[in-house]
């Protein structure tokens, strides 16, 4: 056990790495770029960007749903997991958690750059105004996505500190000097007793049922943002569980892609290892074919509703202007995951890391898809258009990337990355569970000793399984 | 300053065995600090189970019934709205961010309802018997009186399967 908190504590308490420094450098510079392009926008307004009267929304909204999405995979790999009693979550929830945090603020920090006046985000809260007390319009799935949003956030950073409390109160306890005051102040004097222990596995279990629903609830709200309009391609009722899968799968694949520069940067291959990553891909390949059935769901009920509007909207990603973007989709999202059926490829790191990639980029586009190709085509063919971006969209983009690695670069480096106490329960129940299936394998039974203060041969059964057989 | 008599273990059925054979003595155990959590502990030390599961169910409750009345305040009884001729007392559409004010209350009220009753509140000392509970050491703290035979209580620790036993004087 004394080696797990040394391994673990180890990028916390010693200089930060050559690897870590080359990733927090490149994240900072991209971070930069996020002030100076969001900077901008917020001085210039939206017309930075190259959005238009007929495409109101585009990068902003695509890479805003793209980072909820990536938001999703945290909760349901702490929560999720937890409640079906999956222990292998055990060494990647903590950074899955935090990662959730991150990718929410990025989405949050879209939300404030797409307002054009952000001063006044506050219109979207339900507080009594100088208008006669004009309230908030609670039949607006805007509305509902505020309340969504800023709970999944509070709640998730809830369920993540909780779960800290225990490895930074270890942190504290080796550390000396002012890191021993600051580890000491956030880790609220947490001792390890029995008593709040008992009710840290109470909280986390609660936690986790209450955190279950609302990870599938926010994401379920931002689709129907969409889907509450009578856009053709948007007002369809398959996406909120369409979103939710594909949320999943962009999380989980973003998590890969953590994962797989964590345990090279931090050395944790010991923690975080090839069954991890292969568990991780099977389920990137199970809901990626859930979002492949769902992409054909929508074309056969495009087809099958006789609605001409739907039917072009359709035929108009397929093969309209922007056919390129919804063919990188498919490509991405449903061809490469299938791949992983292999077990050769599914437990290759490096070709994990460039799927996880392309499952992003994939995942990117499809929110472009569903963004961009339904606007630009309005009712009126006068205003058809198409979108450019500007330098500003893609800096803000490319800016919240490294807003994201840089909070996560900070994340490792100054707080334990594993968390400890639940891998070293694991490790525990596992090398019990390693003991008695031996002595199943022996014929024997063995039983805890008071007298020895250790393990001993209980009962020798002489009859050898094989015996039996004629 | 309370005395305390302070037992480290390196194996949690050490240690659970270790406090069936002190109480069968007649010690009394002060509290047990483990690195994770040790399943069956709590029955054998005699914690109660918690009831934080309560106390989430009535914030939730709470949750819910701020988050109604708010949005029946707000849009049907202090500004009644005609948004597209939809009914004024749209209680289908309140059911979002019924949830989600649900969730944020049960939540919260449970998290701070665990962070008072544990005392993890910014800027405590912690009351840390022995530094290594949270790194690789089973902790037993049995508390001493004037009365008490230090040698003799040391010695039935030592006999309890602890690996190392000290005395430790603390505030609390």
């Amino acid at each position: 056990m004394h080696d797990i908190t040394n391994d673990i504590c180890k990028p916390v308490e010693g200089k930060p790495t050559k690897a870590w420094w080359i990733g927090f450098i490149f994240s900072f510079i991209g971070l930069c770029l996020w002030l100076y392009s969001a900077g901008y926008t917020m001085t210039v307004g939206i017309g930075a960007w190259g959005l238009n009267k007929t495409v109101g929304w585009a990068w902003d909204i695509t890479s805003f749903v793209w980072w909820v999405g990536i938001g999703h995979a945290g909760t349901l790999i702490s929560a999720i997991l937890l409640l079906f009693r999956q222990n292998w979550r055990n060494s990647i929830n903590r950074s899955a958690e935090a990662m959730t945090l991150f990718a929410v603020i990025c989405a949050i920090t879209y939300i404030i750059t797409h307002m054009g006046r952000p001063w006044l985000f506050y219109w979207a809260l339900p507080l009594p105004n100088q208008y006669g007390s004009l309230w908030v319009n609670f039949n607006s799935a805007l509305v509902w996505d505020v309340f969504a949003i800023s709970t999944y956030f509070t709640v998730s950073l809830l369920f993540w500190y909780i779960g800290l409390l225990p490895d930074i109160a270890t942190v504290r306890d080796r550390a000396k000097g002012v890191a021993k005051k600051i580890y000491g102040f956030f880790s609220l004097g947490w001792t390890g007793s029995v008593r709040s222990w008992v009710r840290f596995e109470a909280v986390c279990l609660i936690l986790a049922g209450l955190a279950t629903p609302l990870v599938l609830s926010v994401h379920t709200v931002v689709s129907m943002d969409f889907a509450t309009s009578l856009v053709p391609g948007w007002h369809t009722t398959i996406f909120p569980p369409y979103f939710v899968a594909g949320a999943i799968f962009s999380g989980f694949a973003m998590v890969q892609t953590l994962l797989l520069v964590m345990r090279k940067a931090m050395k944790l291959e010991n923690y975080i290892t090839l069954y991890h990553i292969e568990l991780m891909n099977i389920i990137i390949m199970v809901t990626g074919s859930i979002v492949g059935c769902a992409y054909l769901t929508e074309l056969f009920i495009a087809w099958y509703s006789g609605v001409e509007y739907e039917q072009y909207a359709f035929l108009n990603r397929i093969s309209g202007p922007y056919w390129w973007a919804y063919w990188i989709m498919m490509t991405c999202n449903v061809i490469s995951p299938q791949l992983m059926w292999f077990k050769k490829l599914r437990t290759n790191l490096a070709f994990t890391f460039f799927i996880s990639i392309v499952v992003n980029i994939g995942m990117w586009f499809e929110r472009f898809v569903i963004i961009v190709t339904s606007l630009h085509r309005d009712w009126l063919p006068s205003s058809w258009v198409m979108f450019h971006p500007t330098f500003y969209d893609v800096g803000v983009f490319v800016g919240s990337i490294g807003v994201f690695f840089t909070l996560f670069m900070v994340f490792i480096k100054f707080l334990p990355g594993v968390a400890m106490a639940e891998v070293k329960m694991l490790l525990k129940n596992s090398s019990e569970a390693a003991k008695k299936r031996m002595a199943a394998k022996e014929g024997k039974t063995y039983r805890f000793s008071p007298e020895t203060g250790g393990v001993v041969i209980a009962t020798t059964t002489t009859a050898k399984k094989g015996e039996n057989h004629e | 300053m309370n005395k305390y008599a302070v037992a480290l273990y390196d194996d949690e059925d050490v240690l659970k065995s270790g406090i069936k054979q002190l109480q069968s003595a007649g010690v009394k155990i002060h509290d047990v600090y483990t690195p994770y959590p040790v399943h069956g502990l709590e029955n054998l030390v005699g914690v109660r189970r918690s009831r934080l599961d309560i106390a989430a169910f009535c914030f939730g409750c709470l949750g819910v019934s701020c988050a109604f009345l708010m949005m029946w305040y707000m849009i049907t009884y202090d500004w009644p709205m005609d948004i597209g001729g939809k009914p004024n007392f749209p209680v289908i559409s309140f059911i979002p961010i019924c949830f989600e004010m649900t969730v944020l209350f049960a939540s919260y009220g449970m998290g701070l309802t665990f962070f008072i009753v544990n005392r993890n509140i910014p800027g405590t000392t912690p009351r840390i018997m022995d530094e290594r509970a949270t790194d690789d050491r089973f902790v037993l703290a049995v508390p001493l009186t004037a009365s008490d035979d230090q040698e003799a209580v040391n010695a039935l620790l030592r006999d309890s399967g602890a690996v190392e036993v000290k005395q430790k004087e603390a505030a609390y």
